[in-house]
């Protein structure tokens, strides 16, 4: 019996949510499972690849060989290896666009801009520092406040007819900068733009936008409006994946796929 | 990439002689505030001790205190107290975490070694502006609050070509220094006495410097880790014959680790500089992070910051002048990045981590666009860590190691 794995699986335990991927050695992605990640990363690992594996029907002896990603890439019990989110995002987000680009990834604590050339070769990367400005954290804190559903500010931004300006770099500030705003008596929407906006100037100021622009994370996957600003913003179109959040999770599959390394049935 | 399993530091065998000069150093120190025949200086790290030794001052480094408070993360706990009493915390967290634990009566000295109830107290404080202006308000605040007299040198900073005015302004400076530290001491000065300390410096830094350059081997036989504790005292014992034998033995080990081919990192794959103060309270987790990615962080300028190569007793004024103004912070960005060019080219790397500290930004290389212009200039990665010297709550572990891990795999794909 050939003893080769058949599935290769990247799980990418990012600080919200765990995805897991399924491909087979044709690089077909068999599956996508994504659950909350909570305070136990084994256990959300454990249940991504479950849910994976059920809906992809693949049976218990099948053969496995896993690359862990994201936050909890450590805790996954059964990861054959490990390799950073900065590595696999750009991994996947090669695979779906294989030219030079510049990636921004909008993760949920952080953000990343990583710079990979034509042959795949990333050749340098940026993460946002230690404040949580620009990422989806800030966004969910801003949501929050305003009261609104995460899911419901695309919508929101869509509808501004105003430009409402957050200059602070600092999440604390640029909450209170609204608290300013809504006595102002800017609409909710406006404001949401205006919030939007602020995403877009954190993640420019980070680096250069050289070449190509590819976009990916749960962030951008809900709010394509976002993804128009920042094409309005460089004056240039941005490609998004297909299942944008998936695109660590994805690079972590081929990984693996890459790897050939050891078997984990 | 997987770095699970707790990789082993190779321990330096001279370590053991190394916490012994350092313990006597303390303890000698700890006599002499006691002592009333005695005199103790307070100076800052590159400041002009030489001239203090002259004098028979013994001399004691507020940074080295800081770094211990850093190292034994005890820092976290002062560094509160001194923003409390109005200094920022944006500002040099040696002085933060030196002060806070001095209003709290609490020193790593005293958990070091028995019997120190804490430092030393001081007849003088002098500094030198050379590496910041943080140092002069530190000792100022001492110089308050324990009445203390209060001098120093004011270096001009990011100097390019070193000129003659620059260098004579610096040599006056110190030479007027001399008749308050007479009084202070109730010493002559004697310019035999202080060629006779040059000298021996002279010869500590010469020393340090072949310690330090024994990284230049592949594999390294030591890493930036280790060179940060062994250069203690290299900063406390300079001017002493104990420092000079010290780095005889160090570097005798270092050697036959090279003729063994034992390196600090097993199988090192990867080398790369270090620009930047050391996170003193993660020092060993770094160590073990690198050492379990075969990665040897070897060159420094931090480390290579004890290295006054224009030391000379035949002419201890000027050449003092020279060697403590021609340090590396002091300079300008032209003069740092051909400095940092020619040690990535001569111990060959492959690539630089540029430290930026919150807290210091003499330190802080990466500000003005340096790793860009060198990324360039040299085809090599750069990498900068956000994090501090002292004040862990600058620092984020799993960024940082996820942005250590991720330059790795970068390197590993080239
Ligand atoms: S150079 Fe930096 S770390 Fe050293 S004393 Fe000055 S501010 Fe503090």
């Amino acid at each position: 019996m050939n003893n080769q794995p058949e599935n290769f699986v990247g799980i990418d335990v990012g600080a919200s949510t765990t995805k897991a991927i399924i491909i087979n050695a044709d690089k077909e992605i068999l599956v996508y499972s994504v659950n909350n990640t909570g305070a136990d990363y084994g256990a959300a690992a454990e249940k991504a690849f479950a849910n994976a594996c059920r809906q992809a029907g693949t049976k218990g002896s099948d053969r496995y060989l896993v690359m862990a990603t994201g936050y909890g890439k450590r805790n996954v019990p059964r990861a054959d290896d490990t390799k950073t989110e900065i590595s696999c995002h750009a991994r996947g987000a090669f695979h779906y666009f294989p030219k030079d680009h510049t990636l921004i990834d909008i993760g949920g604590q952080d953000n990343k801009i990583v710079k990979t050339d034509r042959s795949g070769k990333r050749v340098n990367f940026k993460m946002n520092r230690k404040c949580a400005a620009g990422t989806g954290a800030f966004l969910e804190e801003i949501a929050y406040r305003l009261d609104i559903k995460m899911d419901k500010l695309n919508q929101l931004a869509e509808k501004a007819q105003h430009d409402v300006h957050i200059g602070s770099y600092c999440t604390v500030f640029a909450a209170t900068e609204i608290l300013a705003r809504i006595r102002e008596g800017a609409k909710v929407e406006d404001i949401v733009k205006g919030i939007f906006g602020s995403v877009v100037k954190r993640v420019l100021e980070m680096d250069t936008m050289d070449g190509n622009v590819v976009m990916t994370g749960g962030v951008v996957a809900y709010n394509p409006f976002l993804v128009s600003m920042f094409e309005e913003k460089i004056g240039r179109k941005i490609f998004v994946p297909p299942h944008p959040q998936f695109t660590g999770a994805l690079g972590a599959a081929l990984y693996s796929l890459e790897s050939k390394g050891g078997i984990n049935a | 990439m997987s770095e699970e399993k707790k990789p082993a530091i190779k321990k330096i065998q001279a370590t053991g002689q190394m916490r012994k000069i350092m313990a006597d150093y303390f303890y000698e120190l700890d006599a002499a505030a006691r002592d009333d025949s005695k005199k103790v200086a307070w100076c800052t790290s590159v400041g002009p001790a030489e001239l203090l030794l002259s004098f028979g001052f013994h001399v004691y480094y507020p940074e080295n205190h800081g770094a211990m408070l850093g190292a034994t993360r005890m820092a976290n706990d002062f560094i509160p107290v001194a923003n409390a009493i109005g200094y920022s915390p944006d500002i040099c967290s040696y002085l933060t975490s030196d002060i806070g634990s001095f209003i709290k009566k609490e020193t790593p000295l005293s958990k070091a070694y028995e019997g120190i109830e804490g430092v030393p107290k001081p007849d003088v404080l002098v500094f030198n502006t050379n590496q910041c202006r943080d140092v002069q308000d530190w000792l100022s605040w001492y110089a308050r609050e324990l009445n203390v007299p209060i001098m120093g040198v004011s270096t001009f900073r990011n100097i390019g070509e070193m000129t003659d005015e620059v260098l004579a302004g610096i040599v006056q400076q110190i030479k007027d220094l001399i008749p308050k530290l007479e009084k202070i001491s109730g010493n002559k000065f004697d310019i035999d006495k202080f060629r006779e300390v040059l000298a021996l410096s002279k010869k500590c830094t010469e020393m340090w410097r072949d310690v330090v350059e024994t990284m230049v081997a592949r594999p390294s036989p030591m890493s930036f880790f280790d060179a940060t504790i062994h250069m203690g005292p290299a900063v406390v014992l300079r001017g002493s014959e104990t420092a000079v034998q010290y780095y005889e033995t160090l570097h005798a080990e270092l050697k036959q680790r090279i003729k063994d081919g034992i390196g600090a990192v097993e199988d090192e794959k990867y080398r790369l500089y270090w620009e930047g103060m050391p996170i003193w309270g993660k020092l060993r987790e770094m160590s073990e992070l690198f050492i379990g990615l075969k990665t040897a962080v070897i060159p420094s300028t931090y480390c290579n910051s004890w290295i006054f190569n224009a030391f000379d007793p035949a002419d201890p004024f000027l050449s003092m002048a020279r060697a403590y103004t021609e340090i590396f912070i002091v300079r300008d960005e032209n003069f740092k990045e051909k400095y940092i060019e020619d040690i990535v080219k001569r111990y060959k790397l492959d690539g630089i981590l540029f430290h930026d500290a919150k807290t210091c930004p003499n330190n802080s290389n990466n500000r003005y666009g340096m790793p860009e212009r060198l990324e360039k200039r040299l085809n090599i990665p750069t990498l900068t860590i956000n994090g501090d010297l002292n004040d862990l709550r600058c620092y984020s572990e799993e960024q940082t190691r996820t942005n250590i891990e991720a330059f790795i795999e970068q390197l590993q794909a080239k």
